[in-house]
């Protein structure tokens, strides 16, 4: 089967790779631009590890396929922090003990940050089914709910 | 900076920022999938579609005529004569005559690219012969049932018994009817576990290279470096030193990465690809379907009881299938069972028996979950009928430092009644309760785990350190050894960098299992960090010309001791380390030893429930978890190790089996239909650290990965017996099986 | 020195009916080696891996572990963690 030829946007930066059409975008992200922050926890949509933005909207980059990602702007962990300073988001996890394996959590950190965006003081209960799509089987969730609750407090003071 | 209500020293007890955080957060930590190599082939492994069928042929051609297909390995391409270990392994990582189980390794082949060999194992041509099967443990345990592997009992088993069974237990003190006949209520009860998986985010995945000269380096995810290089050796038939393991960060293992499974494939297919690296990461549908899930268990337990709570005999006999190899945790199922108890008299029978599904491996406290389930239920229902208080009924029977246990040896330092006391004055069981609710109790045990261990630390020359463990970090562990090290040297904890090695750095290590890290590595850091100070106090003596007996190590420097010994300055750590390459050299310590001292821990869970009468759904209100943690080195780490624990029995009780069907396949091998607790089923875990050092430890840890998911399975099944008047015995309780026991008693 | 070692009740039957076995032992190590001797049908258990409690510590290492006069030994089953 023939490759295709992509050009798109990641984190900002112009990127182009082959991609067979068969391919996802998660194994586009990984195999051809050595983006491995993002994870394949399951290739069938139901754990989250994958979460990437595709133009500015969550999606789980295991049922998107790579020739998919043509002329689109695509956001991953990796462009998570911004000019080697942290994000609120990613900050909060480490100090609240939010991870402890940390597979999950790229796909959370992703995940949360498209929720603050769209909603920047959500409840307990509107963060626990925004992430119901984001698998963790370390933490119990706890400290996850915790720490994005913080992060937006913060987030909301300095806006 | 107020004080941790943990903080008894400077630094353990604390919650500084773990030191692989950064990476973590942001995407850099490289897991098992995360690295390739120049020349990298990919692997893709065939699996037999049959519960049970004999291997006819193997017709690899189409697969081989491919272009971009390098190698193709059957069992033929490993070595004959294993026996004992060595060839329950081999078998499970590459079936023999027959497939044992739905999803068992066939053949494997490696090519130019994950896609192609998908290709390539879809056109490998197998022709099986499919036998009878059995899955569930009541029916392999019956004396007609299809034979899973004749003559594999050991010698526990005694003459007679049905062919599946190769493990036989049988244990306990005291005159067990005489005790039945002291009680005043004699009570029994039958209960079911199903199979579950430990559920790691992660899939397996490894990287593996082996030459013709037979040397081999993989990098793999996994629990235990040194454990896989063993096993990979034995399987493959090699020299163990010429096989060198990296562990890469571990996303979740829970025992399920403590073992082999696909990685003797990646070095035998390099190998006969030329050497070239083959790189194999399995899909989900393969981590359930084939990797170690848990044993399922059938159990009857009877237990008597004087009015006053008073336990005075109990018995229990368990049947658990671990898959189509011994190795079902009926043993470890025993001992926990009745562990909380002081017993007069108790008596033990277990069965390890043999199915055709997945060789079982070890899940956070193997066997300890379901014992409490049957043990822990049973009580629960006693304490109803006579009217008294769970809590108090435990306090009642529960053992001390020095008390008989169930399984024979006494105890020794232990915190049961601390445990239940904080437990007995936590809020959360004054909060009210409303209709169709109900609160349930339950206690756990773990004994924790020494095992072999080599660290060593260095000083560098700017007076910082760096520690080598051998036990992966699967959350707060490099945190929690810095914790220790920094502490005993008397320097900052930013200053400590803890490294875990891979195989060739140091001695052999057990596993990040058995909740040891922390305790194990955790002592032989601290011991060979005093080796270190030694050496340290002997070059400050050497330079002012005393006797090095008369120097003594205080925060973080070498002093005279005593004002005898001779007026100098503190000499710091930086100082000294400074000049080390022209006092004699390299400063450091080194410690190894399968460390004695190992702290059991128990736990007590409350769980508050709602349960949906219409729907049989059941909603977790409040969840607390109390347990002993000796020391908590790193508190928020180990609060984490307390939810993490819970989550996954509520999981375990409220939804997650497996499901085989008529035909012996899985039928639910993906996350959607292998359901596990996802943020929006859960409240917040409440959490207390109780602390009753262990003397063992030098700052009194006990492990605590484990204990957390032993007492979950009966706690929420004796909530929701008071939420709904209804008892179930057989997990996991879905809203199917609860509406149906309401319905069926007239609900 | 005599050391009295608790079995268990399953192995009962290769060794004669007796749940305790007193043997001469100073160690860990010439225990077991003691036991086997002494009940040749204990030998494939042990061999198969055991753990011992010393006054209720458990080992699974330390054949050269020396054993006090008059400490509780229990044999059990090699206990493994996850």
């Amino acid at each position: 089967m023939s490759k295709i030829h992509v050009t798109t946007t990641v984190n900002g930066d112009a990127v182009e790779f082959l991609a067979d059409p068969r391919e996802t975008l998660l194994d586009c992200l990984r195999d051809h631009l050595g983006l491995t922050g993002s994870k394949e926890g399951c290739g069938t949509g139901d754990c989250g590890a994958c979460s990437v933005t595709l133009d500015g909207v969550l999606v789980s980059s295991c049922l998107v396929l790579g020739v998919e990602a043509q002329g689109k702007q695509i956001g991953t962990i990796e462009g998570m922090a911004t000019d080697g300073d942290l994000h609120p988001l990613q900050r909060k996890f480490i100090e609240h003990a939010a991870l402890q394996c940390g597979f999950c959590t790229p796909g959370i950190l992703v995940a949360a940050k498209a929720l603050l965006e769209k909603k920047p003081d959500p409840t307990e209960t509107e963060i626990r089914y925004w992430l119901a799509g984001n698998l963790c089987r370390c933490t119990g969730y706890d400290k996850i709910v915790r720490a994005v609750q913080d992060a937006a407090a913060e987030m909301r003071e300095k806006a | 900076m107020p004080k941790d209500e943990f903080q008894k020293y400077r630094l353990v007890g604390t919650r500084p920022n773990r030191p692989d955080g950064l990476d973590k957060v942001t995407g850099r930590a490289r897991y098992g999938a995360d690295i390739s190599a120049p020349g990298m082939l990919w692997g893709a492994v065939v699996r037999s579609p049959h519960a049970h069928a004999k291997i006819v042929k193997i017709d690899a051609s189409k697969a081989l005529a491919l272009a971009g297909v390098k190698a193709v390995i059957t069992r033929a391409d490993f070595p004959d004569g294993l026996t004992g270990e060595p060839w329950n392994l081999q078998e499970n990582t590459i079936a023999g005559e027959r497939a044992l189980y739905d999803g068992h390794a066939v053949a494997a082949v490696a090519a130019t690219s994950r896609l192609l060999a998908e290709e390539a194992a879809r056109l490998v041509e197998v022709t099986y012969e499919v036998l009878p099967h059995v899955t569930e443990v009541d029916e392999a345990i019956k004396p007609d049932a299809p034979v899973i592997r004749a003559g594999a009992a050991d010698a526990s088993v005694p003459e007679g018994m049905p062919p599946n069974v190769v493990r036989y237990m049988e244990f306990g003190h005291g005159d067990v009817e005489a005790g039945f006949a002291e009680a005043d209520i004699v009570r029994e009860g039958h209960y079911l576990t199903e199979a579950t998986h430990q559920g790691y985010i992660e899939p397996h995945a490894c990287l593996g290279q082996m030459g013709e000269d037979g040397k081999g380096e993989m990098w793999v995810t996994t629990q235990g470096q040194w454990y896989i290089r063993k096993m990979c050796a034995d399987v493959l038939g090699m020299e163990v030193s010429q096989l060198r393991v990296t562990p890469s960060e571990i996303g979740g293992g829970f025992g399920g990465k403590t073992t082999i499974f696909m990685e003797p494939l990646s070095l035998a297919l390099s190998k006969k690809a030329g050497g070239k690296p083959v790189k194999i990461v399995m899909s989900r549908s393969e981590v359930l379907r084939a990797t170690g899930p848990t044993a399922s268990a059938s159990m009857d337990v009877k237990i008597g009881m004087k009015k006053d709570g008073t336990i005075t005999a109990a018995t229990a006999n368990f049947r658990m299938q671990g898959g189509a190899f011994p190795g079902a945790p009926v043993d470890m199922a025993l001992y926990c069972a009745f562990a909380a108890y002081k017993l007069p008299a108790v008596h033990h029978v277990g069965y390890d028996v043999l199915a055709n599904r997945p060789r079982a491996a070890a899940y956070r406290a193997p066997g300890s979950p379901n014992g409490a389930f049957a043990v822990e239920s049973l009580v629960d229902q006693m304490c109803l009928e006579l009217g008294l208080d769970p809590i108090e009924v435990r306090l009642k029977n529960a053992v001390r430092e020095g008390d008989k246990s169930s399984y024979g040896p006494k105890f020794g330092s232990i915190g049961l009644i601390e445990t239940l006391e904080a437990t007995k004055d936590h809020p959360n069981l004054q909060a009210p309760l409303g209709p169709n609710q109900g609160r349930g109790v339950a206690a756990g045990y773990w004994f924790n785990h020494g095992g072999e261990t080599s660290v060593s630390m260095a000083i560098s020359e700017d007076g910082t350190a760096q520690v080598s463990v051998g036990t992966p970090d699967v959350g707060g562990g490099r945190a929690s050894i810095a914790l220790m090290v920094a502490e005993t040297l008397g320097i900052r904890y930013e200053d400590v960098r803890v490294n875990v090695v891979e195989t060739g750095a140091l001695g052999v290590n057990e596993p990040t299992h058995g909740s040891r890290a922390t305790f194990a590595s955790g002592k032989a850091a601290v011991e060979a960090t005093r080796q270190a100070i030694g050496e340290l106090c002997k070059r400050a003596a050497a330079d002012w010309g005393i006797d090095p007996e008369a120097v003594e190590w205080v925060d973080g420097a070498a002093q005279p001791a005593g004002p005898n010994a001779g007026k100098f300055p503190p000499m710091s750590l930086a100082e000294i380390a400074g000049k080390m390459g022209s006092t004699g050299g390299p400063i450091s310590g080194h410690h190894e030893s399968v460390p004695e001292g190992v702290g059991a821990s128990f736990g007590v869970h409350v769980v508050d429930v709602e349960v949906d009468p219409e729907t049989g759904r059941t909603t977790i209100l409040r969840y607390l978890v109390v347990q002993d943690a000796g020391t908590a080195i790193h508190p928020a780490y180990v609060e984490g190790q307390y939810q993490g624990g819970a989550v996954q029995g509520i999981g375990w009780a409220l939804n997650e089996e497996y499901v085989y069907g008529k035909d012996g396949r899985l039928q639910n091998p993906i996350f959607l239909d292998y359901r596990v607790p996802v943020a929006s089923d859960l409240p917040m875990i409440d959490t207390v650290i109780v602390e009753v050092p262990n003397p063992g430890h030098p700052y009194g840890v006990r492990g605590v990965g484990e204990t957390g998911i032993t007492p979950p399975l009966p706690a929420i099944a004796n909530a929701i017996h008071r939420a709904t008047g209804q008892r179930l015995r057989h997990l996991p309780m879905t809203p199917a099986k609860v509406l149906a026991a309401i319905k069926a008693n007239g609900g | 020195m005599a050391v009295e070692v608790h079995l268990w009740s399953g192995l009962r039957r290769l060794t004669d009916g007796a749940e305790v076995v007193s043997v001469e032992a100073a160690t860990v190590g010439e225990m077991l080696d003691a036991l086997a001797i002494a009940h040749p049908g204990l030998k494939p258990i042990i061999d198969g891996g055991v753990s011992v409690a010393i006054d209720g510590e458990l080992l699974t290492g330390g054949r050269h572990r020396a054993i006090a006069p008059g400490a509780e030994i229990y044999l059990m089953q090699r206990l493994k963690g996850g």
